[in-house]
């Protein structure tokens, strides 16, 4: 069990980082300011998460 | 440069000043170091990790504090911290660690059971990351802390949580739940790996009697009450007796139902010889209904929306404009840890517990909870020790 955990977490985290990757190419691709607010938004609580913030 | 560029630019730089100051908070909070300044009568300080390796190195190996008395008696153990949101469930044995001498049998107290969980904060909760109690000296600054373990120390949740060994089916989130994981297993999540050494720990040193402290919502039925495993019962209803008696305020009893898995006051008296028993002590900042979540309202008690919810009939406590003190909620603890300590010892004379220099309710109402803690600073830095 704790080897199965430990690959689910070190998934997760792989999971966390290629959403922000994401994110932030889709920030840089996006035309107007009020998606790239909602990227910038909806990054912060990835990135506390993926720096093992919160 | 286009204008498309500098606007990202801008808002990336918005971003940043929000993430910057939350991270800071967020670690600053997660890695707040709380001094204990050892009372003289501790006699060692062990870690949770010297019962169960496997622990060693993580949140959760925690520090446990032993006090022998000059004369053999019985073993209790007070574990704080299981729920690191409900203060006076680590205040109380907190008095102890700092103050007290055993002159007959022995103490064992931890301070952070769930020690994971006093290192985050309920998400979306709007919690403080931290209170302070006065005292002569400045003050104390404790980590706020949650119900559940740091889902930084243990995630993902199962979509549903099957407790170990019962195979009752509990809600997902509680695998988390220190008093949920009990009697925990060697190779689970980190918080059955901590109850199972907490189980080794009460075989390995036969505790005789467990109290795991505890504060509960007004609208909660479970509340200012002790809530014991059925080889308690005598003794909980005679401490309830004899505090609502003398002590001037009102503790029930409460028998564990059998068939509740996963909570101490079942499975430590289930898997091991010790006499379980769980306090509770009312908390309106655990309320659903309260109003703003702030320091003031956790340290006072006071909430006119929980009152509201009282004239409706919607509380199992009561409460009025005085609210619930830190002070009042850590003085019931720990005058009903001294009570069991009195009313165990008339029964069993040949096993006795005598514990001094810990005030009661009154006294500890009388002078606050600050009164009792020690300056780190002007103590023998040998005898401070870091939660």
């Amino acid at each position: 069990m704790d080897f199965l955990t430990t690959i689910v977490t070190i998934l997760y985290y792989l999971f966390i980082a290629y959403i922000v990757f994401i994110l932030v190419l889709n920030l840089i691709k996006s035309k107007t300011w009020e998606k790239e607010i909602l990227y910038i938004i909806v990054l912060i609580p990835f990135l506390l998460r993926l720096f093992r913030l919160k | 440069m286009n204008i498309s560029a500098i606007r990202k630019i801008i808002f990336s730089a918005i971003g940043l000043i929000l993430f910057i100051p939350a991270g800071i908070s967020f670690y600053q909070s997660r890695h707040l170091k709380e001094p204990v300044v050892l009372s003289p009568g501790v006699s060692t300080v062990k870690r949770l990790s010297d019962y169960f390796p496997a622990i060693k190195g993580s949140t959760d190996d925690c520090h446990i504090y032993f006090f022998e008395g000059k004369e053999k008696g019985a073993t209790l153990m007070i574990l704080g911290g299981t729920h690191p949101e409900e203060p006076a469930g680590r205040l109380a044995p907190w008095l102890f660690a700092e103050n007290a001498v055993m002159e007959k049998g022995r103490l064992i107290v931890v301070l952070s059971a769930n020690r994971s969980a006093s290192t985050v904060t309920r998400i979306g909760g709007g919690y403080p990351p931290d209170f302070t109690i006065p005292t002569a000296w400045g003050g104390q600054k404790f980590r706020m802390g949650d119900r559940w373990s740091n889902p930084l120390d243990q995630w993902p949740d199962p979509e549903v949580y099957i407790h170990y060994p019962s195979n009752q089916n509990l809600a997902y989130v509680d695998i988390r739940n220190l008093n949920r994981t009990w009697p925990g297993r060697p190779n689970g999540t980190l918080t059955e790996k901590t109850t199972y050494a907490f189980m080794e720990l009460i075989r390995k040193e036969n505790v005789d009697i467990f109290i795991d402290l505890h504060e509960a919502e007004l609208q909660y039925p479970v509340i200012s009450t002790i809530v014991t495993h059925e080889k308690g019962q005598e003794l909980a209803t005679m401490v309830s007796m004899m505090l609502t008696d003398m002590e001037g305020f009102n503790i029930g009893t409460e028998f564990s139902p059998k068939n509740l898995h996963g909570l101490s006051h079942r499975e430590v008296g289930d898997y091991s010889n010790a006499i379980s028993l769980l306090f509770e002590a009312p908390e309106p900042f655990l309320d659903a209904t309260r109003g703003k979540t702030t320091r003031e309202q956790l340290l006072t008690g006071k909430d006119a929306f929980v009152m509201k919810a009282g004239e409706h009939g919607l509380l199992f406590e009561k409460i009025d404009e005085n609210g619930w003190p830190i002070d009042v909620r850590v003085g019931r603890h720990t005058s009903t840890i001294l009570q069991t300590m009195e009313s165990w010892t008339e029964d069993h004379p040949k096993k006795p517990l005598v514990c001094r220099n810990i005030p009661r309710y009154a006294e500890v109402i009388e002078k606050g909870i600050g009164t009792y803690l020690h300056d780190p600073k002007k103590a023998n830095s040998k005898r401070v020790v870091f939660e």
